[in-house]
């Protein structure tokens, strides 16, 4: 009960401590902890049996004693406060204002774990979004309330490039993006970053931000994705904006999952992780979207860093099971100076079939990309074959595979942070580069569109 | 009715005293918002209780309410084109009541209470009903007529009183027997229970999906089970959306177990505009979905594999055929893990129950082409989808599915990223029907069984040579076997290739899949036979006829086959010119 305090645990392990049962509370209920120092934590109750409660403290339990902590449960589950104006404001990784100022003014309350939504109240989305950037516009298109990913490695330029996304990301019919970022164990020269991007762009005032940094306790990682998706829920369920949302990253969450679930002695599946990673992960990437009982949307771009580059390591693997596809960022392309380093081949998105097209992107769309992903699963296949006998050996068809393969990337991957290119002008630099081929080889495009979009005069092919 | 108390909640598992006198597997209310739970334990006086909706608030000593019945489903006319949740909860009246998010503890009826079916009766007073008999009929849909038995796990008798012809609700009784029990349209069945028949029968009939590398090399029986196993983006949900639309199953169940939602609601907005080519009637006129999406509760998830394959079998022993589609039971394994940890069971490989495989039989044998009670022939055929974590097919769910099931498209990672779709690899794939499905085949072509042979060769040196190739190139192999190369190439390309989005190339009868197999082969023969009497690859490979081959499958429509022989007489002219020049 509000305002009732109890004193005593029975044990403190790690981020739990339990207590005797001494007043009839609600499983998922929060608590709040005060230390001897006068301190106050935040903690959400796990488990309650007859005789005893679980709590899980979200803050660190060092100088947690038996006898002298304190306890008040509030009878209701973790909540954050709502308002439209959150946006430029910045919260910890609890939904505490940091900046400074007090809390929006607003009587509205939300539970952050949200509800499912209902599959047969969703609205299929179909909107392209110009994010200026051709690996993403032309091959891996982003959908308004897509969640699609961005799975990257250590020393990789995954900030730079969800930045430019955030300063670039357009709806052809204009309207703009509100956005969320969440960051979860980051450096704190990682939240900077971003900051000075919005600041930039100049839509800091658009921005909801929560950050919970490196230094934070790792269990608060588990809190603050579910804020910052909370926000953006009112903000597009409630208030019909249309919000993107940056999370990162994921990996840092995983881990504070995987170091409760050992606390809590769980039967652990790969890799250390708990079972329900799958499940846990779902509750946060499908919150994305949109529904029918508003106008407003959430795109989701959650980043995560794949331990040692492995895509079949838990974590990207059931991200992608989940996710809408995948934006693969490649040390290879990195270290030859491309960016943003885009691979080619792993790299899908799901919903890209309906989003692009006459009326919507340009009708030569879906067969120029579907050409230059075959073209370029070609070309990988062509340089594998150089690497052995030597490029010299090869027969001219592949020779002028390795030319396309290289122009792909030089010319259509590559571009500068600051370039902001129209999907059209995506679109042309495509068939420039598909100039470098036969044009027999050019099997996945309609004739018509050869005709009509294929640039004639070929330098020096 | 029978009241107990909570003692303790962890999660979706609770606990409570006071039901020493409930089942196992009983269906419970718990809590002050009635939310639905089934015991799975029962020791002493505490009851293991698990959950099928987010619990958050629940407290300790709240009730929980027994019936003293197991988790049933309702069945009954107008289950056809309804999106259900894991435990039959219509999702578009959740959605009218509560809005766009599934709140807990909302109650409503699994089937329209309120609509009037036209009934036609089949016995009379007097008459005595015994299981199987037909009691009347009632026209569900357009195409499906929907006759009603005494339930099966009723006593037969004589029919006292019998409605006449007209339009009953399912509240409405529709007969009485001499005992006093009153029959009605619907109802209810224990979902964890299979439904009985008379007997099993063979598998000799064909599930025709119209997806070509399906049916020619790895066809699939009605009342057959199949596994569609690949890592993430390789297409399983594609392929299963394919089967759905187009295999030549009356009734389709699809069961969207932990996947993604807008899948499902892709599926809605899809399935509504595509016709069937053999009713000319909506898609959805004949299917039933159910979604539990991988945000939902995981105690539903692992339910809703069993409300989907009573659902099947519900319309399996009115004499139809139908197809269920589980995408995917690896989600649905990974909620028995889950459950299972929180049980604390003892855990076997990779944390999954020991009883994983136990329960994955139970499933997969639910399927099966069957004579009903009544003595007509219906079948379910179950094709689960199989989600192995980073692509690894040595994982428990998909070594175990492979023990319960005899046909295996294996989806793979490299013809995927080549966007080679269906990306069903011809190299580990198998089924086992083939043998039993010969006869049916024979009959659409004489040659069927040859020309399979054939080209599975043909693909097997393929494979052989690309090893080569991957390390000289191409260019140093003898023209022989560089036809090979270029024939493999023309059957990925012309054949197992299908583009779901070409609205000639979607779906192909079995007579043009056999067709456009059998004209590759006869190039290959031919060409061979040019190539060894001294013709360079080349005079071949420039033929116009190679790529009339290839553009065959999506320029040759399903109902004009005879443009096959223009086809024909290009390949006769041109390899005769080049025959006649090399004297073969």
């Amino acid at each position: 009960m509000r305002g009732l305090e109890f004193r005593g645990l029975k044990s403190v392990e790690g981020p739990i401590i339990i207590l005797e049962r001494r007043e009839n509370v609600g499983y998922g209920e929060i608590a709040r902890i005060r230390d001897r120092s006068g301190v106050v934590k935040v903690g959400r109750i796990l488990e309650v049996s007859d005789s005893s409660v679980a709590v899980q403290v979200f803050g660190p339990t060092t100088g947690l004693s038996i006898e002298e902590t304190s306890l008040e449960f509030l009878g209701k589950p973790l909540e954050l406060r709502v308002s439209v104006d959150m946006l430029g404001r910045i919260y910890d990784g609890l939904g505490r204002p940091i900046d400074g100022y007090p809390e929006p003014f607003s009587s509205e309350f939300r539970d952050i774990n949200g509800i499912p939504i209902n599959p047969s109240a969703r609205t299929y989305p179909r909107d392209f979004i110009q994010t200026g950037i051709s690996s993403i516009d032309g091959m891996n298109t982003l959908i308004r309330g897509q969640k699609l990913p961005i799975f990257s490695g250590s020393g990789l330029p995954h900030n730079r490039l969800a930045a430019q996304i955030i300063r670039q990301a357009r709806l052809k019919t204009e309207e703009s993006f509100v956005m969320v970022f969440a960051a979860m164990g980051v450096k704190y020269d990682v939240a900077r970053f971003f900051i000075q991007a919005f600041e930039e762009s100049g839509v800091l005032s658009n921005v909801v931000m929560f950050l919970s940094l490196a230094d934070a306790p790792s269990i608060e990682r588990l809190i603050t994705p579910r804020c910052a998706l909370t926000a953006a829920e009112y903000l597009a369920y409630e208030k019909n904006m249309h919000v993107l949302v940056v999370l990162t990253d994921m990996t840092n969450y995983c881990e504070a999952l995987r170091e409760i679930s050992s606390i809590r002695g769980e039967i652990p599946s790969r890799k250390g992780y708990p079972g329900y990673l799958y499940s846990d992960l779902a509750s946060l990437y499908e919150r994305a979207g949109k529904v029918k009982t508003s106008s407003g949307s959430i795109t989701q771009i959650p980043i995560l860093t794949m331990p040692n580059d492995d895509i079949s390591h838990p974590i990207p693997d059931l991200s992608g099971y989940i996710t809408e596809g995948q934006i693969v960022l490649e040390r290879e392309l990195f270290q030859k100076g491309i960016y943003p380093p885009v691979a080619g081949l792993p790299s899908l998105s799901r919903l890209m079939k309906d989003g692009i097209g006459p009326g919507m992107t340009r009708e030569d769309h879906k067969d120029l990309a579907s050409q230059l992903f075959a073209a370029y699963s070609r070309t990988k296949q062509v340089r594998n074959l150089a690497a052995i006998i030597g490029e010299e050996e090869l027969s001219s068809l592949d020779k002028s595979y390795i030319t396309f393969g290289d122009r792909f990337e030089r010319e259509f991957l590559s571009q500068a942070e600051t370039e902001n290119r129209t999907i059209e002008q995506t679109l042309d630099i495509g068939w420039k580069v598909l100039t470098h081929l036969p044009r027999e080889e050019l099997y996945r495009v309609k004739e018509e569109l050869i005709e009509k979009y294929l640039p004639k005069v070929t330098e020096e092919r | 009715m029978l009241e107990g108390r909570i003692v303790r909640i962890n999660g979706p598992i609770i606990q409570a005293e006071g039901l020493a006198s409930a089942g196992l597997y009983d269906v419970v209310e718990a809590g002050e918002l009635g939310l639905v739970g089934e015991i799975i334990r029962l020791k002493g006086d505490i009851a293991t209780i698990q959950i099928y909706e987010d619990n958050t608030g629940m407290k300790v000593g709240e009730r929980v309410l027994s019936h003293g019945a197991p988790l049933s489903v309702l069945l009954g006319p107008g289950l056809i084109g309804r999106i259900y949740d894991g435990i039959q909860r219509p999702l578009e009246d959740l959605f009218e009541k509560t809005g766009f998010g599934i709140t807990p503890g909302v109650k409503t009826n699994p089937l329209d209470m309120g609509k009037k079916w036209p009934f036609k009766p089949l016995c009379k007073k007097g008459d005595r009903l015994e299981k199987g008999k037909p009691l009347g009929i009632v026209q569900e849909t357009e195409h499906i007529k929907h006759p009603i038995y005494l339930p099966p796990n009723q006593k037969g008798g004589i029919l006292s009183d019998v409605a006449p012809e007209g339009a009953y609700t399912l509240t409405e009784p529709v007969a009485r027997m001499e005992d006093g029990t009153e029959l009605f349209l619907s109802h209810s069945w224990p979902v964890r229970n299979p439904r009985p028949y008379r007997e099993r029968l063979g598998m000799e009939e064909p599930l025709l999906t119209g997806q070509r590398v399906i049916d020619v090399f790895f066809p699939i029986s009605k009342g057959g089970t199949a596994a569609i196993p690949g890592g993430f983006g390789t297409g399983k949900t594609m392929t299963q959306h394919a089967v759905a639309k187009w295999c030549d199953a009356d009734i389709i169940v699809y069961i969207g177990c932990g996947e993604r939602g807008n899948e499902m609601t892709d599926v809605l907005r899809e399935l509504p505009e595509i016709r069937d080519p053999r009713t000319g009637r909506s898609i959805m006129e004949r299917t039933i979905l159910i979604a539990n999406t991988s945000n939902m509760p995981v105690a539903a998830r692992e339910v809703s594999i069993y409300t989907g394959v009573t659902l099947a079998e519900y319309y399996r022993d009115m004499g139809y055929n139908v197809a269920i589609m589980a995408d995917s039971t690896s989600r649905w394994a990974e909620a028995l893990r889950e459950l299972s940890g929180r049980l604390e069971e003892m855990p076997a490989e990779e944390g999954f129950p020991a009883y994983l495989p136990t329960r994955l039989a139970e499933f997969y044998e639910r399927g099966g082409r069957v004579i009903t009670l009544e003595g007509k022939r219906g079948s379910i055929t179950i094709i689960g989808a199989v989600s192995p974590p980073g692509g690894d097919f040595s994982e428990p769910v998909t070594q175990h599915t492979k023990r319960f099931i005899r046909c295996f498209w294996a989806l793979d990672r490299d013809l995927a990223n080549a966007r080679h779709y269906p990306a069903i690899s011809w190299i580990d794939s198998y089924s086992e029907y083939g043998a039993e499905l010969q006869g049916f085949w024979e009959k659409v072509n004489a040659d069927w069984a040859a020309t399979r042979a054939e080209a599975m060769e043909l693909l097997k040196r393929e494979q052989r040579l690309a090893q080569i190739v991957k390390l000289i190139g191409p260019d140093a192999l003898p023209d022989t076997s560089r036809l090979v190369l270029l024939c493999a190439d023309m059957i990925k390309n012309g054949f197992l290739q299908q583009n779901a989005f070409d609205p000639v190339d979607m779906y192909s009868v079995p007579e043009k899949q056999v067709i456009i197999l059998r004209l590759i082969m006869d190039f290959y023969n031919r060409a061979l036979r040019i190539i060894r009497a001294g013709a360079p690859l080349l005079k071949l490979r420039s033929l116009s006829v190679v790529e009339r081959i290839v553009r065959m499958k999506s320029q040759i429509p399903n109902d004009r086959l005879d443009l096959v022989q223009e086809v024909k007489a290009l390949l006769d002219r041109e390899l005769g010119e080049l025959e006649k020049e090399y004297k073969v």
